[in-house]
């Protein structure tokens, strides 16, 4: 070969080593431009909501937490951004940069992540067709999901992402926002109009009216007449070979849609109707088209109130009124409430999700601390109650999933992850929400923990091999490249629970480091020379003296530590 | 370790859970007549025998030979008189004196998660509120403190388990995929020395995180299910879910299969205190084939629930249990072109045993003639005689264990709700169970 060309070979090698390098190596995110077009608007959007929530907490005579320390807050957002906690490589990049506004910025690079977009999309399309399988062939949950997820990247306003949903016409395939409507499909019946009329109202509106479809609502007042007039918006829908479409006319007739009551043997016919405002409604469109125009009308305040109140609950995990779907009619304006401010500044700036991410995450609520030292039950029950203490929620399934694998590893796990790491993600996720159980349709109701999943967090295959000190594994990683024993004991708590330990955490495991590495010194010393050293890991290790010592080997000590973290409160709970 | 008061525990942990769903169960007493609950008398327990993918009534509990529907299968005697059922369940055939066979169960159903979601609860699926299965509620409601494993058990599950709904997901069924094999994630796989430091630091990192959050320790109830889940670790009545002490002879009378094992480690379950297990047989979906397939099907679950039956009886324990045998619905008179039957929910069969059903009853008849069955307009199909609804069976059920089905608690909505919709059926029950039932109506 000539040295031209083995030149040319180790500069190329070393070319794409220096990318490998490059890639795994993370920039902070650079200054915000304050001049940018939408930061004086954020800023007084994000003052508006804060006013707000500072006289509600004055008015109902509780004092707001202290506010939480920065990483609390990271591990927070990504929680709520990305599904899992920050990777101790984009921790340390974190903890390093201290230029100002560090977590507005870190806000926007966390949203400009893809990993914001898939994991947003998973949480819409739950919303949006719920857990059910659905339909086979003509209800593709993938490309519903790949959909949101480029919508949600390119941060297309949620009006008209939801106009695509409610009247999309076309194939399921090539038009995936049809599947909304695919969704409610019923094999050999058709498409079910009342449910899509109640996911509709329930998913845009944030109101419950499902009730109504057999009677009137008990005290809102919805009667059984709008569901069904609502339900008729659907009633020329058609699933044909060529995708979704409306179908005014039928065999040379006006479609109609009816209704059948029970024990009656003829239906009768229902015409499209809204419960409310029908000046809204475009006119001189499709039935669907005309119910998408009514629902996200600039005056149906419960279109922004809805939407608001869903990314409240999945920033927090719980939403701001619960449960998230059951919001009633808005009030006549003269006192606005928290949704009504959000609403607002949602609406102002176009219907931007993003938008609506950053204020929330930029207001106090979202940065106070979830302790209050010296508070006692009642005092902390009624400052939750008011959200003047950030709320104590369990991590969602796919959540613990992905923060326990997160943790595991020093490296980010994304897009950019090679092939290995994302499928044993994926396998793994999939396996582990099998077992742990996933949430349903509604996925911020709150649940407590059950047995099974405490014994697959203590005693499953996913914790022992993530505990592993195996080189690959942070628990690894950590033991050998730390340095001394409270690095150790530090780098452990931040790949787990993205925080310092307390000094008394930090007492509690460097003393039991210590205690190992004196025994061991100890027992070394009548040993011959060069003896091989063994990895007492597993099970009971018979040269041990029981009840002396609990850990043989420093490996143990930091396996425990990742198996403790896991199963600690700190780690399950957001906080 | 600390001790646990089961009910205390379960109660407030589920209704903190109710009030944070909204659902307000705070102001229920027990009725009167759930009260006077036989006392003395063994708490009772159910053993739900699930048969999912929806057996085939004609193969099984209400044959039709020589009818147009019937197809190839036989009727055999059986130990009530003029009682015909399969030749596919001979064993079963000998039990028939022990048990209420009912033919006019009827559903709405005929898809598999809807069916299933309705046969199990009591309820149609609402996309709004989860309702809780029968098992769950069974577990619920009566409490047994002495048991350290979970009251609510399924055997052989596949993803339609039976579910707590709205009772909070502690209500679940514990899942076990294999029942009478070792058991997974009931290990640590640690010394008993690691294992003690273990729960020294989880008890430290506990404190840790409770301090400054009074009342995190009540929301979360983190310490307490880890707790829980520890006890249960270390409980001798794992045993329960093992049968390596079984004789060779009563395990292979319940069958060597997952089903046949599923049976037998429900019986153990119930001995230990457990209050509602249910034991999945898989594979009745016979869209083709249906008489081989059911066949296939029969041969498993026969001696597997006529050896159950014996052995309830024989230890004193059918009195005090009930067994329910039922699937999502069952399948059409008509036989498809592949040789199979499909989905109808129309009519079907279910057989209940012990806990005070009567004994050797047959209630409801079905016609045998296929061409009106299956007509597509189905307020035109022909109706079964004396046709039971779900609802109906499942507050007969609750009646006899002392549960009350129809106490009333209000959801978020404002919507009344009970924990069944039906009325109890005095007919299905014996005498003096049965009296009681028609004095509160």
């Amino acid at each position: 070969m000539k040295p031209i060309a083995i030149g040319f070979a180790v500069g190329v090698v070393g070319l794409l080593l220096w990318l490998v390098i490059k890639a795994g190596q993370a920039d902070p995110p650079v200054a915000l431009t304050q001049d940018a077009p939408d930061a004086q608007q954020l800023e007084s959007s994000v003052v508006r909501v804060n006013e707000w929530l500072r006289k509600h907490w004055a008015d109902e005579g509780v004092e707001p937490a202290d506010m939480a320390d920065d990483l609390i807050v990271y591990r927070r957002l990504s929680l709520a951004l990305h599904g899992t906690i920050p990777s101790l490589q984009e921790i340390s990049v974190f903890r390093k940069d201290t230029g100002r506004d560090r977590i507005e910025r870190w806000i926007v690079r966390m949203l400009e992540d893809d990993r914001f977009a898939d994991y947003f999309a998973e949480r819409l399309e739950r919303v949006l067709v719920g857990v059910e399988e659905g339909q086979f062939l003509i209800f593709r949950r993938d490309r519903l999901r790949s959909w949101l997820s480029d919508q949600l990247k390119q941060d297309r306003p949620w009006p008209d992402m939801v106009t695509d949903l409610i009247a999309s016409e076309g194939l399921w395939t090539s038009d995936p926002a049809s599947n909304f409507i695919t969704a409610a499909f019923v094999d050999g019946e058709g498409l079910d109009e009342n449910k899509l009329a109640g996911r509709t109202v329930r998913a845009f509106l944030g109101q419950r009216i499902d009730c109504a479809q057999c009677h009137d609502h008990p005290f809102d007042d919805w009667k059984q007449s709008d569901f069904e007039g609502l339900a008729a918006f659907f009633g020329q829908s058609r699933v044909t070979p060529g995708g979704v479409i409306d179908r005014p006319m039928e065999d040379g007739a006006a479609t109609v849609y009816e209704v059948v009551d029970p024990g009656e043997e003829t239906g009768r016919i229902v015409e499209p109707q809204f419960p409310f405002h029908s000046e809204w409604a475009d006119s001189d469109v499709n039935r669907r088209q005309a119910l998408a125009s009514w629902v996200i009308h600039p005056k149906n305040r419960r279109f922004e109130r809805a939407i608001s109140n869903r990314i409240w609950g999945l920033m927090f995990g719980r939403s701001w009124d619960d449960p998230v779907d059951d919001l009633g009619h808005p009030g006549d304006g003269s006192q606005e409430d928290l949704l009504d401010v959000l609403g607002g500044e949602f609406r102002a700036s176009g219907g931007s999700l993003k938008y609506l991410i950053r204020v929330i995450a930029q207001s106090d609520a979202f940065r106070l601390r979830s302790d209050v030292p010296g508070a006692d039950v009642d005092t902390y029950s009624d400052m939750n109650f008011y959200g003047a203490v950030f709320p104590l929620v369990r991590l969602r399934p796919e959540q613990m999933i992905g923060s326990m694998f997160q943790a595991a590893r020093v490296r980010t796990i994304d897009r950019n992850s090679n092939l290995f790491v994302r499928f044993a993600r994926f396998t793994s996720e999939n396996d582990f929400l099998k077992e742990y159980g996933d949430a349903d349709d509604d996925e911020l109701l709150q649940q407590s923990g059950t047995i099974p999943q405490a014994l697959l967090r203590m005693n499953g295959r996913f914790t022992r091999e993530l505990t592993d000190t195996e080189l690959l594994t942070t628990a690894g990683q950590v033991m050998r490249y730390s340095g001394d024993d409270e690095s150790i004991v530090q780098n452990c708590f931040l790949a787990c629970l993205t925080r310092l330990p307390t000094a008394e955490e930090r007492t509690y495991f460097t003393d039991q480091l210590a205690a190992v590495q004196a025994t061991r010194q100890k027992s070394r010393q009548g040993q011959p020379e060069g003896e091989r050293e063994s990895d007492p890991d597993e099970l009971d290790h018979p040269e041990l003296p029981a009840g002396e010592l609990e850990y043989s080997s420093r490996q143990q000590v930091v396996k425990d530590m990742f198996w403790l973290l896991y199963n600690s409160p700190g780690f399950s709970w957001n906080h | 370790m600390t001790h646990f008061d089961r009910s205390v525990f379960s109660r407030r942990q589920a209704l903190g859970l109710m009030a944070a769903c909204g659902v307000s169960l705070s102001t229920r007493t027990m009725t009167a007549q759930a009260a006077a609950k036989r006392s003395g008398e063994r708490p009772k327990s159910l053993i739900t025998l699930w048969m999912n993918g929806g057996m085939s009534q004609l193969e099984t509990w209400d044959p039709h030979p020589g009818t147009t529907s019937g197809g190839e299968t036989k009727g055999t005697a059986t130990t009530v008189k003029g009682l015909e059922i399969s030749d596919f369940l001979p064993q079963m055939a000998e039990q028939m004196d022990k048990v209420t066979l009912i033919r006019s169960m009827t559903s709405l159903e005929g898809d598999h998660a809807r069916g299933s979601a309705f046969v199990k609860t009591g309820y149609r699926l609402e996309p709004t509120l989860v309702y809780p299965a029968l098992g769950a509620i069974a577990a619920y409601e009566l409490p047994d403190k002495g048991v350290e494993i979970p009251s609510h058990v399924t055997l052989g599950a596949d993803n339609n388990f039976p579910r707590g709904g709205y009772l909070g997901n502690e209500w679940d069924a514990f899942r076990v995929f294999n029942p009478g094999r070792s058991m997974t994630n009931m290990k640590a796989s640690v010394s008993e020395n690691r294992m003690a430091q273990r729960r020294k630091g989880l008890d430290f990192l506990g404190e840790q995180f409770t301090r400054n959050r009074p009342s995190a320790d009540r929301e979360t109830l983190h310490s307490e299910t880890i707790q829980r889940a520890l006890k249960m670790m270390s409980s001798e009545q794992l045993k329960a879910f093992q049968i390596d002490e079984e004789s060779a002879a009563v395990k292979s009378a319940y069958g060597d299969t997952r089903f046949g094992r599923g049976c037998l480690v429900a019986r153990r379950l119930v001995e230990t205190g457990v209050r509602a297990v249910e034991v999945c047989l898989n594979g009745f979906d016979t869209h083709i084939d249906n008489h081989n397939g059911q066949k296939t099907q029969a041969d498993i679950l026969d001696p597997a629930f006529a050896t159950l039956l014996q052995e309830l009886e024989q230890r004193d324990l059918l009195d005090s249990t009930v067994v329910l045998c039922i699937s999502e619905f069952g399948r059409t008179p008509r036989i498809n072109a592949a040789g199979g039957r499909d989905h109808y929910p129309n009519w079907f069969s279910a057989v209940v045993a012990g806990g005070g059903f009567q004994r050797g009853l047959v209630l409801g008849e079905t016609p045998g003639d296929v061409s009106a069955a299956t007509t597509e307009d189905r307020a035109k199909r022909p109706k079964p005689v004396d046709p039971v609804t779900v609802p109906d069976l499942y507050a007969t059920i609750m009646y006899s264990m002392g549960i009350p089905w129809e106490e009333e608690f209000v959801t978020p909505i404002g919507r009344p709700i009970t924990y069944c919709s039906g009325q109890p059926m005095a007919r299905l029950l014996q005498d003096d169970i049965a009296r009681s039932v028609s004095s509160v109506h």
